[in-house]
């Protein structure tokens, strides 16, 4: 690092506000379109294994292959495939959610009571009614608790997305010109904005999940008796 | 009772119904084997038995939670088995130990699960809800809107027999109800389903492995032994007092002649009269009337027949009148729907000879003895009963004992 210039030049920070602010979106952006995909994909692929468990340790085996993959090479392995597009980041971002996510839904069904899900049953509730009523409501505390592992490691990953391009690198593009201009300002705003964004997700999730479960918080005031 | 039940109830008829399970043979446990009884219309039917001899598999096949190997259940004359499982079961109200309530649901709708799924209107729904709640003795404003967790064991097993009824199902089945509870909830949830049960009159079929509730809730009575055999299929009383087999009368216990006494109640004795004076009667002729009396005791009472105390005949004045400090602590009271087995228990808890009858206004009628109901216990067959229907308990005296 130079050192003719401050530790954060607020300056720097002031004059370039709207590219800090794009990248930014362009950051979070990548990370949700990858985590809703991801969560769409492993929704379907936990549903397969509800119908039959069978599949769990199929899926979860190549969803652990999959996450075993550097990111850089996987990154790299696409280009040729998909050039320089957005896709290129999406897939593999994607495919690191899958682990997490594929699991925790699994699991989160797994908490449903088996008499519970006898009592629905009984009272002739089809399988779909069922799933969208009982045990879809009832797995949401796990299925939240995997979303918020997912995009917070996401919005992480999402910086290495930069190596392979400067047109959507969002936060990450800061930190690698920073470092190759030995800008410290510009590592601190992409570090600092990065953690910004996965605590901010974290902390929207958590709210998300409130909001859908509150019998969990009736728990605390139980009656006596 | 506010209820807008249209006394509605359906047969149920097991026609030689098997159940196998692959692993093995027909001792598996929960197998049925060849399974015919006939529960009629509006009865409550209790299938007993040790644990494994398939009674829930049983229970379970009605609704088709389980389907048999072989033989046919009909409801109302149709084969289960040719109707929607959807429609079948929603017409079906299903109540199990576990309750199984939906924890993310509030109580109301828990018990308004099976109506929502019916498309009912939402006001209509939350009237149902209301209504059921009240009927099940919870106050719907306090309820409505808890969450199961936020219930007592007892208080949800109300809210399950809630949830069964909400669609005025013309069936019930019961899984074990009470039996996660207390016995002392237990003992007031079988009274009050009991009691419930006179308004609604539905079909039921109760799974039980203890045979005290298996007699006390029992129209009928399906003793099945393992293997999913049907020992013996009849009323309490025929259960108790003619065991079909070694394996039944082992099940009912040897003190099968005892617990027969709760199947009969004060009502069905001929009351002993009992000597009364009120207090400032003329004690020389309440003396007299007294010592005519083998029983050694006056019984004082108030204006309205009430009783007040005894008053041993030997310390009666021979002039003047009577004094109501003469009277020694009562004998327990019992009324006419009190069974013979409370009665006789408050008897010995007291460790008096003789209980005073009272009538609703408190009034007395007679005198239970402990020697009237050994007599009872020692006739031998049962007279057959007209109504093979015993009267759902309810009385006030076994209430009070049990809490």
């Amino acid at each position: 690092m130079t050192d003719d210039r401050p530790l954060i030049d607020w300056t720097w920070i002031v004059e370039h506000l709207d590219d800090i602010w794009f990248r930014t979106g362009q950051h979070l952006s990548l990370a949700l379109i990858s985590v809703v995909a991801g969560f769409a994909i492993s929704f379907a692929l936990a549903l397969l294994v509800l119908r039959d468990r069978r599949a769990y340790g199929p899926i979860t085996g190549a969803a652990g292959v999959l996450y075993t993959i550097p990111s850089l090479a996987l990154f790299a392995a696409l280009v040729p495939i998909t050039g320089l597009s957005t896709l290129t980041a999406v897939i593999p971002l994607t495919l690191y959610t899958l682990l997490i996510l594929v699991r925790n839904i699994v699991a989160g069904f797994d908490t449903v009571p088996p008499d519970v899900r006898e009592a629905a049953d009984a009272m002739g509730m089809t399988r779909l009614e069922r799933l969208r009523r009982i045990e879809l409501p009832l797995a949401i505390p796990l299925i939240v608790a995997g979303l918020r592992l997912a995009t917070v490691s996401t919005i992480g990953l999402v910086m290495v997305v930069t190596l392979i391009g400067n047109n959507f690198g969002g936060l990450g593009l800061f930190i690698k010109e920073g470092i190759q201009a030995f800008f410290a300002t510009k590592v601190y705003v992409g570090a600092l904005l990065s953690v910004g964004l996965a605590v901010l997700a974290d902390v929207v999730l958590v709210r998300v999940e409130r909001g859908l479960t509150p019998w969990a918080r009736a728990r605390a005031d139980r009656a006596v008796g | 009772m506010t209820t807008e039940s249209a006394h509605r109830a359906a047969t149920v008829e097991f026609r030689h119904v098997t159940k196998r399970y692959a692993t093995s043979g027909p001792g598996t446990p929960g197998a049925v084997n060849d399974l015919s009884l006939s529960v009629p219309a509006g009865r409550i039917c209790v299938l007993v038995g040790p644990s494994g001899c398939g009674k829930t598999t049983s229970l379970k096949m009605v609704n088709r939670l389980i389907e048999p190997t072989s033989g046919q259940i009909l409801l109302d004359g149709v084969d289960a088995a040719t109707r929607d499982v959807t429609d079948l079961r929603r017409s079906i109200g299903y109540v199990i130990q576990q309750v199984g309530l939906f924890p993310h649901q509030t109580i109301g709708e828990n018990v308004a699960t099976v109506p929502r799924l019916l498309g009912w209107p939402e006001a209509r729904r939350r009237e149902r809800a209301e209504e059921l709640l009240r009927l099940v003795g919870l106050d719907p404003a306090t309820y409505r809107d808890r969450y199961p967790t936020q219930l007592s064991g007892g208080e949800r097993q109300r809210v399950g027999v809630a949830r069964a009824l909400a669609a005025d199902p013309p069936i019930m089945l019961m899984d074990e109800p009470f039996g996660a509870v207390d016995p002392i909830v237990r003992d007031r949830l079988q009274n009050e389903f009991l009691r419930l049960q006179e308004d609604l009159a539905k079909t039921i079929l109760f799974v039980t492995h203890d045979i005290d509730e298996a007699i006390k809730m029992g129209d009928l009575v399906a003793v099945f032994e393992n293997g999913g055999v049907l020992a013996q299929f009849g009323t309490p009383d025929d259960i108790l007092s003619n065991p079909a087999s070694d394996f039944v009368a082992r099940f009912v216990g040897s003190d099968r002649g005892l617990k027969r006494l709760s199947l009969s109640r004060v009502a069905d004795l001929e009351l002993r009269p009992v000597v009364t004076a009120r207090p400032g009667d003329d004690a020389a002729d309440a003396r007299s009337r007294a010592h005519a009396d083998p029983f050694h005791y006056l019984l004082l009472v108030d204006e309205a027949n009430r009783p007040i105390g005894w008053v041993d005949q030997d310390e009666i004045q021979t002039n003047g009148s009577l004094d109501a400090g003469l009277a020694i602590p009562m004998s327990p009271l019992l009324d006419r729907r009190t069974t013979l087995k409370d009665a006789l228990s408050m008897l010995l808890d007291a460790d008096v000879q003789a209980g005073i009858v009272v009538d609703r206004t408190g009034a007395v009628r007679g005198l239970v003895t402990v020697d009237m109901i050994a007599e009872r216990l020692r006739e031998r067959a049962p007279e057959p009963t007209t109504d093979p229907v015993p009267e759902p308990t309810s009385e006030p005296a076994s209430e009070a004992a049990s809490s």
